[in-house]
């Protein structure tokens, strides 16, 4: 079996006709796939500016497979997830599981039996995004029409298996209609995780969507999301990278009508030789758009942390709103922080703004801690939660915020141990 | 006892304390007074363990156990409580968390049981009503936003929650104003039982008019040049440090 693109290639030829959905769609994303490789792992895809901080040569040396049994338990893992109780849909290895599962009472559909590859994706521009048009397999469709409320719903990813994994979700809000998305995804082993998810949100809609990556230090984990705001509506994110050995969360939001509203929030707490990168790209295309984002970085030991945020203004995006923090709290002098912030500005009347600091734990802090009697590891981590505080409290919920909470918790008793 | 022998410390190789022998006895509260540069706030921080200073000769016990081998944390569950000039603030850091992990931390190292967060409150809530503190000073971010005053009287709570053995207060009168004071020498002399001692780091004798100090001593370049009793205070606030500097050297 062969690794990198050539594998991922030969596996698709080897499934021609065996996928659901447009297979002229995927044939040209395979094409397009050909093209480009995976990012980083040869001397040509080095120079694309959006990967000029990760490389996924790591990717392209893995052995993946797909006919690999679990070599770890599912369910085990599931259930230490301390999910929130509410309704919650379970992929184990990329393929839904319904016994495991525990339907909300909203439109649900998946994508093996009714397979919809959206229309905001670029699979000619992003070749994960290619990647995963070539191969998916499975998925979430969720519908939540106009005026209702979905309340909350978990997608829940658990891999168990040394093998990849492409699924493609859809969530569409009617105009007014809300939701609650908590994404969790764990796993143990060395998979890839490779998702793509389309969010349309009609007028007036909210979305909030809240994304817990706890995956095995030993795998990868890829996600890209295409959002599309329409007028008054929000999409409220927050994502909390954990695990992985190499992570790359991307996010494309286009703020299409006027007033929508988007935050990009996200929290990366890494240690050994992790690597998370965040990217962003908002889009403001029309007048009076907001957007907003917070990421926060804390690395340990060897990791590095990526930023990418670009916001583009369009002509008519007048009376734009957007800005963009980034701050990184360096555990270790080994430890590699990467920051790109990009505006594009076409309009003459916006407000758009960016920052960046990186900085070390305060000494002054934590001799003062230490001299109340809290000993220098407790005392460390209440300074690196004090600095997650700022972005984790824009969870506005609280139950959520509780499980993220938890969730750094456990991180940090597992760097101790 | 605080014993304090022939110590000396260095900042970036810069030498700050000279030789300090000073004594005090349980249940004794002594002054350090001197004028500014003298080395009366490296003595605190010397003695609660700040890492950036170095410890160049002497030595240092407490009720017998050697203090400069032990990490700042240990010297707080020893009864080591240094009250700081200038009260560190922590964004993000709730302050009744804050002090009920040290005071669990403190009560761990003792082998005692943890307070829960409604037995620590309701400890907390007296302690804030005794040092007449807005009650809300307990909800906030640990001097984040505090006044001048405010830190330094939530100094004083950390203090009367943490029931040190020794208390370092380093010019914790800085900055008060009259009633502010008085709460300040309050929450000190309602810690003073027969194992509990002082060393009050000031400038003015007006702080020592409410906390009466058993022995007085004065700080120069790094040294202490001259010891007394209350009225050494008195008679510093009237004659200043220059003829008794000038007579030391």
């Amino acid at each position: 079996m062969s690794t990198g693109a050539t594998g991922f290639l030969a596996r698709y030829a080897a499934l021609i006709g065996r996928l659901p959905g447009d297979s002229a769609l995927r044939a040209a994303a395979a094409a397009a796939f050909r093209t480009a490789g995976l990012p980083g792992a040869t001397q040509q895809q080095r120079r694309l500016e959006a990967w000029k901080y990760t490389s996924l040569r790591s990717v392209a040396e893995t052995e993946f497979r797909s006919d690999v049994a679990p070599r770890h338990e599912a369910e085990t893992i599931l259930a230490g997830l301390a999910l929130l109780d509410a309704p919650r849909i379970v992929f184990v290895d990329g393929s839904l599981r319904s016994d495991l599962s525990l339907m909300p009472p909203i439109g649900f559909a998946r994508f093996a039996d009714q397979p919809d590859f959206g229309s905001l994706s670029w699979p000619d521009r992003e070749p994960m995004v290619a990647l995963n048009t070539m191969l998916a397999a499975d998925g979430a469709a969720l519908h939540v029409p106009s005026g209702l409320d979905g309340g909350t719903v978990q997608l829940v990813s658990v891999s168990a298996a040394d093998a990849d994994f492409h699924p493609r979700h859809s969530i569409r809000l009617g105009n007014g209609a809300t939701l609650t998305l908590v994404e969790i995804s764990a796993g143990q082993g060395r998979y890839l995780l490779n998702t793509v998810a389309e969010i349309h949100l009609g007028a007036g809609a909210h979305l909030t969507h809240i994304r817990l990556q706890d995956e095995a230090v030993t795998a990868f984990h890829v996600s890209t999301t295409y959002a599309a705001v329409e007028a008054g509506a929000t999409y409220d994110s927050f994502t909390l990278n954990l695990g992985a050995r190499l992570s790359r969360t991307e996010v494309h939001a286009t703020l299409d009508g006027a007033g929508a509203v988007a935050h990009l929030n996200a929290a990366q707490i890494l240690a050994g030789s992790q690597h998370a990168d965040f990217t962003s790209v908002v889009g403001h295309t029309a007048p009076g758009c907001t957007s907003r984002q917070t990421v926060k970085n804390v690395l340990a030991d060897r990791s590095r942390g990526v930023f990418q945020g670009k916001i583009e203004v369009a002509r008519q995006a007048q009376k734009t709103d957007g800005y963009q923090m980034n701050q990184a709290l360096l555990l270790s002098p080994y430890a590699e922080v990467d920051t790109k912030p990009e505006l594009e500005i076409f309009a003459d009347d916006v407000k758009c703004s960016h920052g960046a600091t990186v900085g070390e734990l305060d000494a002054e802090q934590l001799f003062y801690l230490r001299s109340r009697g809290i000993p220098d590891a407790e005392a460390r981590s209440i300074l690196v939660r004090a600095f997650l505080a700022e972005a984790l409290d824009l969870v506005a919920e609280e139950t959520i915020r509780g499980r993220l909470d938890m969730a750094v918790q456990q991180w940090w008793e597992r760097l101790k141990a | 006892m605080l014993d304090i022998r022939g110590l000396a410390a260095s900042i970036a190789e810069k030498p700050i304390l000279k030789g300090i022998d000073l004594t005090v006895p349980q249940g004794e509260i002594h002054a350090i007074m001197g004028p500014n540069g003298s080395g009366k706030s490296t003595l605190g921080y010397v003695l609660s363990g700040r890492e950036d200073y170095t410890v160049t000769a002497g030595s240092v016990t407490f009720n017998g156990v050697d203090l400069l081998g032990m990490e700042p944390e240990q010297r707080a569950a020893a009864g080591v409580f240094l009250a700081f000039q200038a009260p560190v603030e922590l964004p993000g850091v709730n302050n009744a968390n804050f002090l009920r992990t040290a005071l669990n931390a403190i009560r761990r190292a003792h082998g005692e049981a943890e307070l829960d967060a409604i037995q620590f409150l309701k400890l907390a809530r007296a302690e804030t009503k005794r040092l007449a503190m807005p009650e809300d000073m307990l909800k906030r971010n640990v001097n984040v936003g505090f006044s001048g005053g405010e830190k330094k009287r939530n100094e004083v709570l950390q203090m009367a929650i943490l029931r040190p053995k020794l208390a370092i207060l380093d010019e914790t009168d800085s900055g008060l104003d009259i009633d502010a004071l008085k709460i300040v020498a309050d929450g000190v002399n309602a810690l003073r039982r027969p194992e509990f001692s002082a060393l009050v780091i000031t400038h003015h004798q007006r702080l020592l008019d409410h906390l009466v100090p058993d022995r007085v001593h004065v700080l120069a370049h790094g040294r202490i040049v001259r010891s007394g009793g209350p009225d050494l205070a008195r008679e510093l606030e009237k004659s200043g440090y220059a003829g008794l500097i000038a007579e030391a050297a």
